[in-house]
């Protein structure tokens, strides 16, 4: 079981290494597609690496929920209980 | 008369240099690029073939690591090779829906391919990554550099086996005469020094076996060839029509001048012992340039090191060239370079097109013993080709029976 935190700090990271962004840029209340620019095929490769990364399972039709960083944490904390 | 095309920008990474001018005096000197594959699955799969020819400057030195994360490496070195001969071109304007990209390759995104089967096979489906289908599709260098360039006039992928390089500049000349573009990115790329590939060529007992020696291995004429060598990497080419490039004030290498593409329809690997088909890619090209064989001063030979594959293409120079081929001037470059398979064609038309611009001829290593029934001139030390209006060819054939020319004319 990760806290928050350590699931923010292992999505940063993710993100960082699809997209290149600074992983202090990726917070709680940033969106994927507004704030962050990260597109769809993207979005599937980080929502695969988390998955493997967090040892969960997060279903396709769950993936349009993810709408925040946040929404995704919360999401990871949830299938990890 | 046709719209008159030239080239004007020159881009490569190779293995005997990551960029052109590296490449170019690599090749006027006579290096090998052929070493030992310092990989594990050499041994793992205990494969016959243990060197190649790898790219001199890795990829990951040029572009960033999130570019590199959605490239198959093949693509990563069209990407390389375009934005060097791009810079080259010095093109600071261009219309974007009159730019074209013709990039080919023999192979395609083969690395990505098998990672994704392994994959699949190791931790399911659901890890298979959503970039898997765009990297591993053989347009996918093409469709990188019109990304990267925002070429709108059309990105086209000839894929004719070890032609493939060559076929993309006479792709390209055809967009620009037909009038369907004023600038193209041509080239060729290639990444498959993988242990499949390198599995399935040694078993048609294609690829030299000679392990010990890599930087002998690649001995094109020779009496002791006995394989190529596979190579890896990319060229790029821009081609312009004249009127845009003089309009620009554009340094201009040279004519693409005529290019022709026959197939043999004899084999599906063998080439045709009498070089039919390639006799008559020769035959019009020339025509196609509006040259004759006494105007042929250079031939940068296809010439891969095979017992079965040199022979022909001499068969056919001397029924294209006739006497006068005692007078042309033959590099192997593929002696120095290795097998770059769908890039080797554009790489081996910018050593010609830089041949004819500083009227020098790179030159051929590892002939110790020049097979006797292939009696040609070749450069085995460098040597200055002669001065005047004078054409240069560079011929590419490939497994299914292709056969490519391309015909440069000073300017």
């Amino acid at each position: 079981m990760a806290s928050n935190e350590e699931i923010l700090a292992g999505l940063a990271e993710i993100v960082n290494e699809e997209t290149g962004l600074a992983p202090e840029s990726v917070e709680m209340d940033k969106s994927f597609t507004d704030d962050l620019d990260i597109d769809s095929i993207s979005m599937m490769t980080i929502v695969v690496n988390a998955e493997e990364k967090f040892g969960v399972r997060i279903p396709d039709e769950e993936v349009k929920n993810l709408k925040t960083v946040g929404d995704a944490v919360t999401f990871i904390s949830g299938a990890q209980a | 008369m046709p719209r008159k095309v030239v080239i004007t920008g020159l881009g490569a990474t190779t293995p005997i240099g990551g960029d052109v001018p590296t490449m170019w005096a690599n090749a006027l000197t006579g290096v090998s690029g052929a070493r030992t594959i310092e990989a594990d699955w050499v041994q793992k799969y205990e494969l016959p073939v243990t060197f190649a020819a790898q790219i001199a400057t890795g990829a990951s030195e040029v572009l960033s690591r999130v570019e590199s994360k959605r490239m198959d490496p093949s693509t990563q070195f069209a990407v390389v090779a375009a934005r060097e001969a791009w810079r080259d071109s010095g093109i600071e304007e261009v219309d974007k829906d009159r730019l074209a990209v013709a990039f080919a390759t023999g192979i395609g995104g083969v690395w990505t391919l098998l990672d994704a089967w392994d994959t699949l096979r190791e931790k399911g489906p659901r890890r298979v990554l959503p970039m898997t289908v765009p990297m591993l599709m053989p347009n996918g260098p093409a469709a990188a550099v019109s990304l990267d360039l925002g070429a709108r006039a059309g990105a086209h992928t000839p894929v004719s086996a070890c032609a493939s390089g060559t076929e993309a500049l006479h792709q390209g000349l055809e967009l620009i005469r037909s009038g369907k573009a004023d600038v193209v990115m041509c080239g060729g790329a290639e990444a498959a020094i993988h242990p499949m590939p390198i599995a399935a060529f040694a078993s048609m007992q294609a690829l030299s076996r000679r392990n010990s020696e890599p930087e002998l291995a690649s001995r094109p004429y020779d009496t002791d060839r006995d394989g190529f060598v596979m190579g890896e990497g990319a060229g790029a080419l821009v081609i312009e029509a004249e009127e845009h490039a003089l309009a620009r004030g554009a340094r201009i290498y040279a004519e693409l001048a005529g290019t022709s593409v026959t197939a043999d329809a004899y084999h599906i690997t063998a080439p045709d012992p009498e070089g039919l088909g390639a006799t008559r890619a020769l035959k019009a090209a020339l025509f196609d340039a509006r040259a004759q064989a006494e105007d042929v001063v250079h031939v940068n030979a296809h010439a891969t090191s095979t017992p079965v594959g040199d022979k022909p293409e001499y068969t056919a120079l001397n029924a294209a060239l006739g006497a006068h081929l005692d007078q042309v001037a033959v590099s192997a470059t593929k002696s120095q370079t290795g097998h770059l398979l769908g890039a080797s064609g554009a790489m081996e038309a910018i050593m010609t097109v830089l041949a004819l611009h500083e009227r020098k001829a790179p030159v051929t290593i590892n002939l110790d013993n020049q097979d006797p029934e292939i009696p040609l001139d070749i450069v085995t030390a460098p040597r200055d080709l002669p001065a005047g209006d004078v054409v240069a060819l560079s011929n590419s054939f490939g497994f299914g029976g292709h056969n490519a020319v391309i015909v440069l004319r000073n300017v």
